[in-house]
């Protein structure tokens, strides 16, 4: 609290910008414990979602959706079914096939290039060859003709095709999948507009809604430059990642990241991950995947860097992340002042209204 | 086989940096319906996540927010005419401001509350002040306006009251109580005119946060032509002069801020030339207009000022509505997110190839 008014006195340092220590600047003692985050490394993610539902299961997380006509909710786009995160979906894995004619994927895609392989293309992916891998469509109660087993794939209705690929076409294709939670931003815009104070910075650095002083105005909801908080229809209360606060306490990592078979979400103290995370990221580079890079790991980004931060095989905005979030309070004291100046002007037009007297 | 066809069309929404695929983004926007509509900025490309939005459009109730917008700015007004016209003996114009003052945060307030998901909680919002929430120091504008709008009616009901019983003393401390706590609202009340350009602005919706510097000036009108619109309601024609001048000039600055605002907004603004808040801006527009000729051709008529003022009130609630709705579309497109941040990028990247200071003013 104590930086709100110098907020306004033209330097705003606590409004965006690098902060490296913002539950001090939130007025936690200095003893407080480190700052702690998610580094989720995506390059190993193999979209089990066994995170969305130890998330679902530690935090209770009601089931996300309340339409009883779509049971299943199936998003009908990729296996992705979760479709984002919101008030109930606190995890939320990403699931991209990205399909393109062979040969015209560039370094920058994982694809290969002279045939050089760079990214997660492996050679001679199920090349996917139209025309389903040079079977003919068969009957299930046909024997193969060499004997073996039957090749399931090849029984569907286009040799296996199974409307992936036009007839005639060979394509490569890449799987991106990325497991996507609240950034735990250095400047969260949700805790800055929230007007109760349900919103608060933890003493590890995280931001963490209080459920019984939060009355659902729904402000923090687009206010989050990643749309990740939402209010829930069922309870009227906003929601989201809480990095597992209860779980923090009890000197316990959080219930994703304990879930996560790959290693994929790393949790632990924001400097040791920021530095695994430059390591990671060299390697990779070090091994031609070109296209590896960092997301939300800057300081100086447009909220002073995530507390949740990525390593992403392609640009962010295919994952459903803004290229180049900025929170909005960092403009905050400009509207202010613009706000103000119009308000003299509103209440000058009121008074001049009555210039002249009475005729 | 249409199946099949929306299966292969899959990858395509992903986009490539090259190849037939550069143009998805154009190609997903046809799809949506836009009915040929000339744009004045081309379509960019962008790559997205199966083209669904990227940040949370607002949960804010429709009407309930736009309604709580109009009727703030039309009680931030009437405050000021309420406590000028009784101070230059304009009775008429005197008793319409104060009561569509307290009538107008009265209702607002109501709405604002019915707004809330947990409305029986709604004194949560005066636990803290927050100046780094607009909802926040709104809050503590509208409550002591509302309170100030209020006495400041109550006592212009009772002192007639009070004056008929004989209690012309207790009247006449009525009276100043009255005006003091109109003067009061009056003071207040541009504040409550103008903040609500700041609770839209500072949010992560592009086109009402790219619009920080336009929004004040466009509600601050929109204020003016509804509390003018209302004095031209319900004051006499010989009182009316004051009411006629503010909502004349409220029209033609929200007129013309408007259309500033949605051409500068450049892309962000294609959400103004189409749907419903292409609608709701049409009819504001026509509105203010229409009302604006009435009240200078005829203020002088009882009925035709009237008239006027229901035009101009209704300008002013329409452009509300139409900037709400314009703020949920723009949340809901990814291009709205994707293509400015990228240009954001691009533009930066270059200007640190060359060494020069950045554009975007802190970070680098
Ligand atoms: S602004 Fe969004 S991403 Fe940042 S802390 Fe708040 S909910 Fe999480």
């Amino acid at each position: 609290m104590t930086n709100l008014f110098d907020a306004f006195s033209g330097t705003a340092p606590s409004l965006s910008g690098p902060l490296p220590d913002p539950s001090t600047d939130a007025g936690w003692s200095g003893d407080h414990p480190k700052r702690v985050g998610f580094f989720t490394d995506t390059s190993v993610c193999i979209g089990c979602k066994a995170c969305e539902v130890a998330c679902k299961e530690w935090n209770l997380v009601p089931d996300d959706g309340t339409d009883a006509s779509d049971l299943y909710r199936l998003t009908g786009m990729s296996y992705d079914n979760t479709g984002d995160l919101g008030a109930s979906s606190w995890r939320h894995v990403a699931f991209i096939e990205d399909v393109r004619p062979h040969g015209t994927a560039t370094p920058a895609h994982g694809g290969q290039v002279g045939g050089q392989q760079t990214g997660f293309l492996p050679d001679g992916l199920p090349a996917v060859h139209g025309g389903g891998n040079g079977h003919t469509p068969r009957d299930a109660a046909t024997a193969p003709p060499d004997g073996g087993t039957v090749d399931l794939l090849a029984l569907l209705p286009d040799g296996g095709a199974h409307g992936q690929q036009t007839p005639d076409d060979e394509r490569d294709v890449r799987w991106l999948m990325s497991s996507d939670v609240c950034k735990h931003c250095t400047h969260a815009g949700c805790l800055d507009v929230c007007p109760t104070g349900a919103l608060f910075r933890t003493e590890y650095g995280t931001v963490v809604v209080q459920d019984d002083i939060c009355n659902g105005c729904g402000y923090c909801v687009p206010s989050c430059p990643y749309g990740v908080i939402d209010v829930r229809e069922s309870d009227g209360g906003a929601h989201k990642c809480t990095l597992c606060y209860d779980r923090l306490g009890e000197g316990l990592e959080p219930a994703c990241a304990k879930a996560c078979p790959t290693n994929s979400i790393q949790f632990g103290d924001l400097d040791e991950l920021q530095a695994a995370a430059d390591a990671r990221l060299a390697e990779l580079h070090g091994r031609g995947v070109q296209e590896a890079r960092l997301y939300g790991r800057d300081p100086d980004d447009g909220v002073g860097g995530d507390g949740a931060f990525f390593l992403l095989l392609d640009e962010p905005e295919v994952y459903g992340l803004p290229p180049d979030p900025i929170v909005t309070t960092r403009d905050l004291p400009e509207m202010w002042r613009n706000a103000a100046l119009t308000a003299v002007g509103l209440g000058a037009a009121v008074v001049a209204a009555f210039w002249g007297g009475r005729k | 086989m249409t199946g099949h066809d929306a299966n292969t069309e899959l990858p395509e929404r992903f986009g490539h940096a090259e190849g037939r695929a550069n143009d998805r983004g154009s190609e997903k926007r046809r799809g949506r319906g836009r009915k040929g509509e000339q744009l004045q900025v081309p379509e960019a490309e962008f790559r997205s996540y199966y083209g669904r939005p990227i940040i949370k459009a607002p949960v804010w109730k429709n009407p309930d927010v736009p309604l709580y917008l109009f009727l703030g700015g039309l009680a931030a007004t009437s405050a000021g005419l309420g406590a000028l016209g009784g101070a230059t003996d304009r009775p008429t114009l005197r008793r319409t401001g104060r009561f569509a003052a307290a009538g107008g945060a009265i209702g607002g307030t109501v709405f604002l509350i019915h707004d809330l998901h947990r409305p029986a909680r709604f004194l949560h919002m005066l636990r803290v002040f927050k100046p780094t929430s607009p909802l926040s120091v709104g809050t503590w504008i509208l409550s002591p306006f509302a309170t100030f709008a209020a006495a400041t009616a109550a006592a212009e009901v009772a002192e007639p009251v009070l004056r008929r019983r004989g209690a012309t003393g207790l009247a006449r401390l009525l009276r100043r109580a009255g005006n003091a706590s109109g003067a009061a609202s009056a003071v207040i009340g541009p504040a409550l005119g103008t903040y609500t350009a700041v609770l839209f602005s500072n949010t992560a919706v592009p086109t009402w946060h790219e619009a920080h510097r336009h929004l004040p000036i466009v509600f601050a009108g929109s204020a003016a032509a509804a509390g003018g619109g209302m004095g031209l309601v319900g004051a006499s024609v010989r009182d009316n002069v004051p009411a006629a001048r503010l909502a004349v000039a409220g029209a033609a600055v929200e007129l013309a801020a408007g259309e500033v605002m949605e051409r500068q907004l450049g892309l962000l603004g294609d959400v103004y030339q189409k749907g419903r808040a292409h609608t709701l801006m049409r009819a504001s527009k026509a509105c203010l207009a229409a009302g604006a000729v009435g009240t200078v051709l005829g203020r002088k008529k009882r009925w035709s000022a009237a008239l006027s003022g229901l035009a101009l009130m209704a300008g002013s609630a329409l452009t509300r509505f139409g900037v709400f709705d314009a703020g949920i579309a723009s949340a809901n497109d990814p291009a709205h997110i994707v293509v400015p941040q990228r240009e954001r990028l691009e533009q930066r990247r270059s200007t640190m190839d060359q060494d020069v200071a950045p554009p975007d003013r802190t970070f680098a």
